[in-house]
């Protein structure tokens, strides 16, 4: 009835799974029951559960992003006390313990932080900056935003029922093979991650469609704002990359579901072409991710030196080149393979070929920065910090891409600092400044600029505490994942690094207190004008946060930075504003689809994992009816009155008309 | 009325400007893109991402096609007699399923339901020749846990297989969609999505018949 499913699978005997899972039931059952009593479950269903809407979706993304970086980063606070402790003892981790922590980590942070963060700030921004309603296929979005969600959770759910993979972040065979890992902590892995990658393939089709064919009139692929254009190559890579991972992950699951041979040692198997197959995605993976960053320090860089963004062109061909040339510096991840030196060398050489276009875009910001007036409010710290932070990356990132230093390097703490230094100060640190960018769009108030400046400086300073030491205790010869060592030299630099892991969870206690302070002092926040930082695109044309229909009118755009231009010659005084005829608007009807679609999928999902077959067919049926029943409806838009669009415009207006000071607070 | 509300507003700000066209004329003419395009072009960027992913499959199978760890080869098991009926099967669904979709345009119920008709028969007559052939070389032994060449082939080609019962699927409910709701506008726009997925998956079978079956019969 229940397949593997038994009692044993609740870790009664571990205390610290079982009370962190506690913990979370006790959180999410008082969320439900306050949510419940308070009677706002209506107005949730309404306006978040089934809502269409990009700007609803992607608050929704940075949401589930935001709680997944608490979980991930307990995994890494664990890490990083139980190296500091493990020193000729076993610390407070037992190995098979330790071994699941660092691959949790991993898969939460690259699967369910990073991507949703990127994907939901693109939600959000892109079709404001295009200057239209909404993406090509908004219940797709809601289907995309849930099947996330279900991976999330799936993934979670391991805490508490079974266990999680001991593979690392990749489930690298044979280690990953049914003969080695006969539990169900891979199979959650390979369900998990395989469900919300149909997600994310579903919202690159979405958004490539979006970014090429659905503009405001007048708005040519040259007058974009630089963060569609960084949207558009990370999700070009998605379409491109995601299919792979969903291929190579299925041959590991038949492999270990039906005794398939693609990877095992018998039968002919092949370990090595599970290596290609996974950093084919893997690799394009890490643009996918530090690409839209690019495009925030864009944003960021122009808007807060009052300047155009230097070399827009070069920009865009840069992000043009590494979206291609990401496909074919793979092999760098794996040199040791064998596979010779002429091949080592093409993909060594090609790795080192991607730093450059990655130049002309550092370059590029800091000549937009030479000679503007650069105001340093939160999201230009973040940017600065990235600069500093991802050069140091970028340069690490060279040295490994030379063979025989790699051979070296490879599997060392140095890879891990190499890599959480371009991921956290340029992916991370991105989002971050993203977030605070574009929370005053999001929610018509502002975040505490005191507060943010602390979390900045706490986990600058964290980052740098927690990460050098790694590359030096990997040029010592430390390698990855280890549970104890008995190392006397590496301690005091392990030491360094657990301090430095404190000072970036300041830095997170900063962040939830500048969210709190924010909205309790909301009022004095408040972005009356829509437009506080002197935005450059779009966005900053409409209201904060925007209607439903985002603009009353569609803009006509006549160049680059056109809402800028226009700001600046009404500051002069350009002529009285006339109110434009409104027209009704018709915008998509909220549609269950995507949340029902993420029920059926966590119930597959789960029977998949637990082997309960029965569940899995009664799961295809109920998606497959889904389907008919979205397939079968007859009203698949509603209609905003004229009226009602004057009359939201009209407010708009005069709110901007009264509030409108140019700097905003910051003058 | 202050300045600022003159250039925030795009509705009415570009008025001040004396160059260029008038907003309304622009607007009018090239207005947003159609819906019909929007969703063919989605959905060719999804066929791509399917053509990806099958890529995958093909690269694994070229490289594991020697593995046979012992057990038979292609040779020994491809039949080309069968393998030319079953492309035949898809060739002819795919020109009955270009039928359908004219009908569809021209509201031609002959058209559209008997190419739909075809295109089912077609599908359902290549799925049970392949599901035969599997069984067969499952009955001799040569299952898909057999050799890492036989778990890359029974992939693919399943693979592909397994498309076509969705497309069937999903065949039968277009045929309701229309029977049920006529031929309106959203309802012809799934019509032309199943299209180029049906014709999607013979290109995939071209690639399939090429790299597995001739040049496995053949080697």
């Amino acid at each position: 009835m229940f397949g593997k499913l038994t009692w044993d699978a609740i870790p009664f005997d571990q205390p610290i799974p079982l009370a962190a899972g506690a913990l979370v039931i006790v959180v999410i059952v008082g969320v439900v029951a306050f949510v419940t009593i308070k009677g706002w479950v209506p107005y949730l269903w309404r306006e978040w559960i089934t809502s269409v809407d990009h700007k609803h979706i992607g608050i929704m993304y940075v949401t589930l992003a935001a709680v997944m970086l608490l979980r991930g980063f307990i995994d890494a606070i664990m890490m990083r006390s139980q190296q500091a402790i493990a020193f000729r003892s076993q610390g407070y981790l037992p190995p098979e313990h330790y071994n699941q922590i660092f691959s949790a980590h991993g898969t939460i942070m690259i699967f369910f932080v990073a991507m949703p963060f990127v994907i939901g700030l693109m939600n959000f921004v892109v079709p404001l900056q295009l200057g239209v309603r909404d993406v090509a296929f908004p219940t797709l979005n809601s289907v995309s935003f849930w099947l996330t969600a279900t991976g999330a959770l799936l993934i979670n759910l391991s805490l508490v029922v079974g266990e999680f993979s001991r593979t690392g972040w990749l489930p690298f065979p044979p280690l990953s093979e049914l003969t080695y890992s006969p539990g169900v902590g891979v199979d959650y892995y390979l369900w998990g991650v395989q469900i919300s990658g149909v997600g994310t393939v579903m919202t690159g089709v979405n958004f490539v469609t979006t970014i090429l064919k659905i503009h405001a009139p007048g708005m040519t692929y040259m007058r974009m704002p630089v963060f569609c254009w960084t949207a558009f190559a990370s999700m070009l890579v998605i379409v491109a990359a995601f299919p792979v991972l969903t291929a190579t992950l299925a041959m590991l699951t038949l492999d270990r579901y039906l005794g398939f041979h693609f990877f095992t040692n018998e039968a002919g198997g092949n370990v090595m072409m599970f290596m290609n197959l996974i950093w084919i995605w893997g690799h394009p993976e890490v643009y996918i991710l530090v690409l839209p960053a690019f495009g925030v320090f864009s944003e960021v860089v122009s808007t807060f030196s009052r300047k155009p963004l230097f070399g827009y062109r070069s920009m865009v061909w840069a992000t043009m080149a590494i979206c291609v040339i990401s496909y074919m510096v793979w092999l760098h991840h794996f040199f040791t393979m064998g596979a010779g030196p002429n091949v080592n060398a093409v993909f060594g050489i090609a790795s080192m070929i991607i730093a450059v276009p990655t130049g002309v875009k550092i370059f590029n910001w800091m000549f937009t920065m030479y000679g503007g007036r650069v105001v340093y409010a939160t999201p230009m710290l973040w940017s600065l910090g990235f600069m500093v932070t991802f050069v140091i990356g970028g340069l690490t990132g060279v040295l490994v891409a030379v063979v025989p230093a790699d051979f070296m390097l490879h599997n060392s703490l140095f890879q891990v600092a190499h890599f959480h230094n371009v991921i956290i100060g340029g992916v991370l640190f991105g989002m971050f400044a993203g977030y605070t960018f574009w929370f005053p769009k999001a929610f018509g108030f502002r975040l505490h600029e005191g507060w943010g400046k602390a979390a900045f400086w706490c986990w600058f300073i964290g980052f740098y505490l927690a990460f050098m030491p790694l590359y030096v205790v990997g040029l010592m010869g430390m390698t990855r994942r280890m549970q104890h060592y008995d190392v006397p030299e590496w301690r005091p630099w392990l030491l360094v690094a657990a301090v430095g892991a404190a000072v970036i969870l300041a830095g997170i206690l900063c962040q939830v207190a500048q969210l709190v302070v924010s909205i309790r002092h909301r009022e004095e926040l408040r972005d009356l004008t829509g437009d506080p930082w002197m935005g450059r695109a779009l966005e900053w044309s409409t209201s904060s946060p925007p209607p439903a229909f985002n603009f009353a009118v569609l803009p006509y755009v006549e160049g680059r930075d056109d809402y800028w231009r226009r700001a600046r010659l009404a500051e002069r005084g350009a002529g009285p504003a006339v109110e434009p005829v409104y027209k009704a608007i018709e915008m998509p009807r909220n549609s269950a689809t995507g949340f029902v679609c993420a029920f059926f999928a966590t119930f597959g999902g789960f029977g998949m994992i637990w082997h309960i077959w029965w569940l899995v067919g009664v799961s295809l049926l109920g998606a497959f009816v889904t389907f008919v029943v979205f397939a079968w409806r007859d009203r698949t838009e509603y209609e905003i009155p004229a009226d009602e669009v004057a009359r939201i415009d009209r407010a708009n207006r005069r709110a901007r008309g009264e509030a409108f000071t140019p700097a905003g607070v910051l003058s | 009325m202050t300045a600022f509300q003159a250039g925030a507003d795009f509705g009415d700000g570009r008025r001040e400007e004396t160059q260029g066209p008038r907003p309304e004329a622009i607007m009018d003419h090239a207005g947003p893109t159609a819906k019909r395009i929007i969703v063919g072009y989605g959905f060719w960027i999804f066929l791509l991402s399917d053509i990806v992913m099958f890529s995958a499959f093909f690269a694994t199978y070229a490289v594991l096609v020697n593995e046979t760890a012992g057990g038979p080869s292609g040779k020994d098991l491809f039949d080309l007699h069968n393998v030319a009926i079953e492309t035949a099967c898809l060739l002819l669904s795919s020109f009955t399923c270009g039928l359908a979709a004219i009908g569809s345009r021209a509201h031609n119920g002959l058209l559209y339901y008997g190419g739909m008709a075809a295109t089912f028969l077609f599908g359902l007559g290549f799925l049970s020749i392949e599901m035969h052939e599997f069984a067969g070389m499952v009955g001799q032994g040569a299952g898909p846990t057999r050799s890492a060449f036989l778990s890359a082939f029974f992939t693919l080609v399943g693979c592909h297989g397994l498309h076509v019962t969705l497309g069937l699927l999903w065949l039968l409910t277009m045929v309701a969609q229309v029977f049920a709701k006529g031929y309106r506008a959203d309802i012809l726009r799934r019509v032309l999505c199943f299209a180029l997925f049906w014709h999607t998956l013979d290109i995939i079978w071209v690639a399939i018949f090429t790299v597995v079956y001739l040049l496995g019969a053949g080697a």
